[in-house]
């Protein structure tokens, strides 16, 4: 029996169903059409609900799914059939937060693919293999915002303002490009 | 509800398409990736490319095996830069590419160099990296590393090698045990996630070493820890200890209750919850240990959170399966979510209400579901019917307004499992509540005069026959069985044929006026139907006239094939065509039992129309059915008890065998379910030799052999004992298989012609005292001890010896004996130290039976017993002292 909070998968897609970053962590899904019809199904069973206040959940297939949704974007977590519901919505509200922070609060589409390497970089950092690494947002973000500090400098004397700023500096460099 | 979808603000219409990855072609990306190999690298190009690549993955496109190892080398050249940024993407890209050995062996060095490094989020990254496409070997270079990881002060790096320890725990368990000095000391570490992680790692260590996780347990529920999700964890780590300690601790309180307890009152909602749930999981859980944590869940419900609602509500539905009392106090709250915005959240509300609910709540609560059902989808709306049905064979008083409900949504929008759902629905009320048949039948009947489904409608025909006639005026069903001769597929109209045809057998005063019918059918355009027609004209017979039909009619009408389908469908496809006609006898009538696959499926409930409509015969029916129609045991007479079957092989040996001990006044027959499990070999000729010697008062009168046994296709083979008559005579059995073997060419399926005798040996049966004795319950014990004689009764007292616990020596008592628990005595409480437990039952010869069994611990597992028994005849009361004193 498993007993250490497994994270299926996690979903990000645009108003349309399109992927714009997936991440899967178990074998329940072997082929890409398999997931494909996941996200499928997933997306047709949540598109008409309101899930911009706060994250809904629904049962699914034997899954969990939290899901929250904001602008065209649409932000899903997958458990198994037991899992806990709040610490998946705890990993939703992880990765929701830390894509806003990251995105500085442009949270839409365009600029989630334009910053794709740091929506990426942000699924690397919440789940490994399915085991949850962090579910603070600013932790996360500041993780992935670190990517252009100097070599030096320590991960955890680096404060949030500062994740902050380099993620500000990737962002103009991102519009500059 | 429907909420406006993102507004498509007008200003940016013209760019919603845009995207910086549109039009991008795997080839191109492929190029690109050149500039890896530039000695003057560009760090923000090689960026983009990467994330070119990854976006492609992304979207599911692969790469070919050159193709990626070309990548692959490619990208380890960028080990050379010193852009941090890069080298987050190079990780990562690396990850996706999980390179195979021999490529591994290029990054290791680089990363083996990135482990070591000053910078946390290098060593925190090339840790996970290296352990995620390391194959082992590596493992034993680099553990030093990784055991200095994770006791690091960087929690970022600690959590990367404890995480990456989990996963290598289940490829290389030998290396990451030795682990376990270091990881106990991360779980002290104040890093919430580290801990986390050390406690994940360190659980699974010792998992298989009870006494380390309850130690575990023990010392950590003394509260050291502070990450929630640790503290989830070590929740679930106690409930398994509870559960596991449960056997063999059944005196006191629950071990660690105070701490899940406790956890009620934690500051973070996940770790609350986490406890309510375990508490309401543990095993005979009491209505005092739950009531805590009712009480928190019920707070949930009204969370503005829908996460939290559906938490609570999905755990409260689950607790009303078992302890519906528990749940009530919640209702109010529970009702409130019907009009949920979450429709999730209120199906689960509405179904664990029909589950708590009581019978004056019913009508009520019946109105609210209507407005409900018309806005949830389909996988909802059966739930739902399901749960109104188990309500209404609750409280089958209420059966007019449920069964009102269910015609309502059957007569509106709906697919086909939904309105299978209702119609299944409809006829199991129909079939257990009688009073609600009339009205059930009407429903079912307006349903098919505007059903898109032929199955459905052919289903409620066929059933419209069986029922409808025996209703109080079935001439009111004749108007729309003959309303689908008219309008319907030819499928339906064979099916509506049949059934007129059944009214017309049944109701001899309505035989008249379904013969003109079916006179009409004989014009008809389809031939299965015109067939029908002529067929059933034939054999009611009597042009039309008033007259009763004949016995031989109305079993060819309704009497039910006594073959399984399967075996008639295994036995038709054999069968090939010759001089001789199929013979139906041949087909064996054996069911094969499937254990495995009922278990797996314990919610699948047997559904109403699949069923047949009497209910299944019972067993004993169909066994007195089966011997009967052997003229060797005709003369038996009446069958008093047939045994469940007895495995007499092994599970999966060549041959499988069992046997059901069929008792009669004067002679046991057995017979033997046999099945020959290899395809290349057919059985002819069966028979078990039965060796009696050790049951002396049994003596065989007949056997009848079995012909032949072709693979995988069950049949029976009988052997019959005389016995004195009216004597519950016992004995053993040794049995041995017989049989004559021919091979069997698996390509063509043909045998040959010379067989070889051989003989398998069967393992020992027995005939025991509770064989002759039927399980047969009485609804009042007192009352049916009371008019028993006093005279016959016989008490007396045994030591049962040390017992594992009460409540198995009543089990092995109940078993000994063979008989019926009445009311509810067969439960023993936890922790009690005296039982009484009052059994029924019927002995050979029709000689009641009653017992009155009083159990005490004597010492700490000494079992002593008074066991006093009365029935009819006072030989009988000794013969049950004789059962226990012998056994």
């Amino acid at each position: 029996m498993e007993l250490c909070p497994l994270i299926k998968n996690i979903l990000l897609l645009d108003s349309e169903g399109k992927r714009i970053a997936v991440k899967y962590y178990s074998d329940d899904w072997p082929t890409n059409s398999a997931k494909e019809a996941f996200e499928k199904a997933v997306f047709a069973k949540t598109q008409k609900t309101n899930a911009r206040t706060d994250a809904e959940i629904t049962m699914f297939d034997n899954y969990v799914v939290v899901y929250k949704f904001v602008q065209d974007l649409h932000f899903f977590v997958t458990g198994g059939e037991n899992e806990n519901e709040i610490i998946l919505a705890a990993v939703l509200q992880g990765f929701f937060d830390a894509v806003g922070l990251l995105l500085r609060g442009t949270v839409d589409k365009k600029e989630a693919l334009e910053n794709l390497d740091l929506i990426l970089l942000c699924l690397d950092e919440i789940v490994d293999g399915g085991i949850i690494l962090e579910t603070d947002a600013n932790v996360i973000a500041g993780k992935v915002a670190s990517h252009s500090m100097d070599a030096g400098a320590p991960l955890s004397e680096q404060t949030i303002t500062q994740a902050l700023a380099t993620a500000r500096e990737h962002l103009t460099r991102s519009l500059l490009k | 509800m429907a909420q406006p979808l993102v507004k498509k603000d007008d200003d940016r219409d013209d760019e919603a398409d845009y995207s910086p990855f549109l039009g991008i072609e795997k080839g191109a990306v492929l190029q690109e990736a050149r500039v890896f190999n530039d000695p003057q690298l560009d760090p923000r190009r090689c960026s983009q490319v990467i994330t070119k690549l990854l976006y492609l993955l992304n979207q599911g496109e692969t790469f070919t095996k050159v193709e990626a190892t070309e990548v692959f080398f490619a990208v380890t050249k960028l080990f050379q830069s010193k852009d941090i940024g890069l080298r987050r993407m190079v990780y990562v890209m690396i990850k996706e590419l999980s390179p195979s050995a021999d490529e591994v062996i290029i990054v290791t060095s680089s990363l083996m160099k990135d482990m070591t490094s000053k910078t946390d989020m290098y060593r925190a990254n090339a840790i996970r990296v290296l352990c995620r496409i390391t194959d082992g070997t590596l493992l034993t270079q680099i553990e030093r590393y990784l055991k200095q990881a994770i006791v690091d002060k960087n929690p970022v790096v600690a959590s990367a090698a404890l995480v990456s320890g989990i996963h290598l725990l289940q490829t290389n368990p030998e290396i990451v045990k030795r682990w376990s000095n270091e990881v106990q000391e991360a779980v002290q570490s104040r890093a919430a996630l580290v801990q986390f992680h050390a406690l994940a790692l360190l659980h699974q260590i010792r998992q298989n070493d009870r006494l380390a996780v309850n130690k575990l347990v023990s010392s950590l529920t003394k509260g050291s820890v502070r990450s929630p999700l640790a503290q989830c964890l070590l929740i679930r780590y106690t409930s398994q200890v509870i559960r596991e300690s449960a056997n063999n601790n059944q005196a006191g309180d629950r071990p660690f209750y105070d701490f899940l307890e406790g956890c009620l009152r934690h500051k973070a909602e996940m770790v609350i919850f986490e406890a309510a749930r375990a508490i309401t999981e543990l095993n005979g859980v009491t209505s005092r240990e739950l009531t805590p944590a009712i009480t928190v869940l019920q707070l949930f419900l009204s969370s503005s959170k829908p996460v939290l609602r559906f938490a609570a509500v999905r755990t409260l539905n689950k607790v009303a399966m078992t302890h519906p009392m528990a749940v009530t106090n919640c209702n109010i709250d529970m009702e409130s979510l019907i009009s949920d915005q979450n429709r999730s959240i209120a199906t689960l509300a509405i179904t664990t209400l029909l589950k708590t609910g009581n019978e004056s709540s019913v009508d009520r609560l019946m109105k609210q579901i209507t407005n409900f059902m018309s806005d949830i989808a389909d996988e909802f709306k059966i739930v739902v019917v399901e749960a109104i049905r188990s309500l209404c064979l609750k409280f089958p008083l209420k059966h007019r307004s449920l069964m009102n409900f269910l015609s309502n949504i059957l007569r509106e929008e709906g697919g086909f499992e939904y309105k299978k759902a209702i119609v299944d629905s409809i006829v199991i009320l129909i079939r257990d509540i009688p009073e609600a048949k009339e009205s059930g039948l009407l429903h079912l009947c307006e349903f098919i005069e505007d059903c898109e489904f032929t199955y459905l409608s052919t289903q409620i025909l066929h059933f419209l026959g069986i029922e409808g006639p025996k209703t109080s005026d079935p001439s009111k069903y004749i108007r729309y069985i003959y309303n689908r001769v008219h309008l319907e597929n030819a499928t339906v109209r064979a099916g509506a044929v049949s059934t007129l045809a059944k009214f017309g057998a049944m109701v001899d005063t309505l035989k008249p006026r379904v013969f003109v019918l079916l006179r009409r059918c004989l014009f008809e355009n389809d031939d299965e139907v015109r067939d029908r027609a002529t067929l059933y004209i034939n054999t009611l017979g009597g042009d039309g006239a008033v007259v009763e039909t004949g016995e031989d009619v109305k079993e060819f009408l309704f009497g039910s094939l006594d073959i399984p389908l399967v075996n008639l469908e295994n036995s038709l496809k054999n069968y090939e065509p010759s001089e001789e006609s199929f013979d139906i006898n041949s087909v064996p009538k054996e069911v094969k039992t499937q254990p495995l696959a009922e278990k797996k499926a314990p919610g699948k409930k047997p559904t109403g129309l699949g069923a047949s409509p009497a209910g299944p015969p019972s067993t004993v029916d169909a066994y007195e059915k089966l011997l009967s129609s052997i003229p060797e045991f005709a003369n038996f007479g009446k069958l008093f008890k047939s045994s469940a079957p007895v495995e007499l092989t092994e599970a999966e040996t060549e041959y499988a065998v069992n046997v059901v001990k069929h008792i009669f006044d004067g002679h046991v027959v057995f017979q033997y379910n046999c099945t020959n499990t290899i395809p290349e070999q057919l059985l002819e000729n069966v028979t078990v030799i039965v060796d009696a010697s050790e049951a002396e008062e049994f003596a065989e009168v007949a056997s009848k052999p079995l012909r032949s046994l072709p693979y995988d296709s069950p049949g029976q083979t009988f052997v019959a004992f005389e016995k004195p008559e009216g004597v519950p005579a016992v004995g053993k059995f040794s049995n041995m298989l017989r049989f004559i073997v021919k091979e069997v060419d698996p390509s063509t399926g043909e045998a040959e012609d010379d067989g070889v005798e051989d003989e398998y040996q069967l393992e020992e049966l027995e005939v025991v005292a509770a064989d002759y004795m039927l399980k047969v319950g009485v609804s009042n014990f007192r009352n049916a001890w009371e008019t028993m004689d006093a005279d016959c009764e016989r008490v007396d007292e045994y030591g049962l010896g040390p017992r594992e616990s009460l409540a198995e020596a009543v089990n092995a008592v109940i078993n000994l004996l063979g008989m019926q628990p009445c009311e509810g005595t067969e439960v023993v409480p936890n922790n009690s130290r005296s039982h009484t437990c009052l059994l029924s039952g019927v002995y050979i010869g029709n000689v009641k039976v009653l017992v009155r069994l009083q159990f005490g611990l004597d010492g700490p597992k000494d079992v002593a017993m008074k066991l006093a028994v009365r029935s009819e005849d006072e030989a009988v009361s000794d013969a049950i002292h004789e059962i226990v004193a012998s056994g």
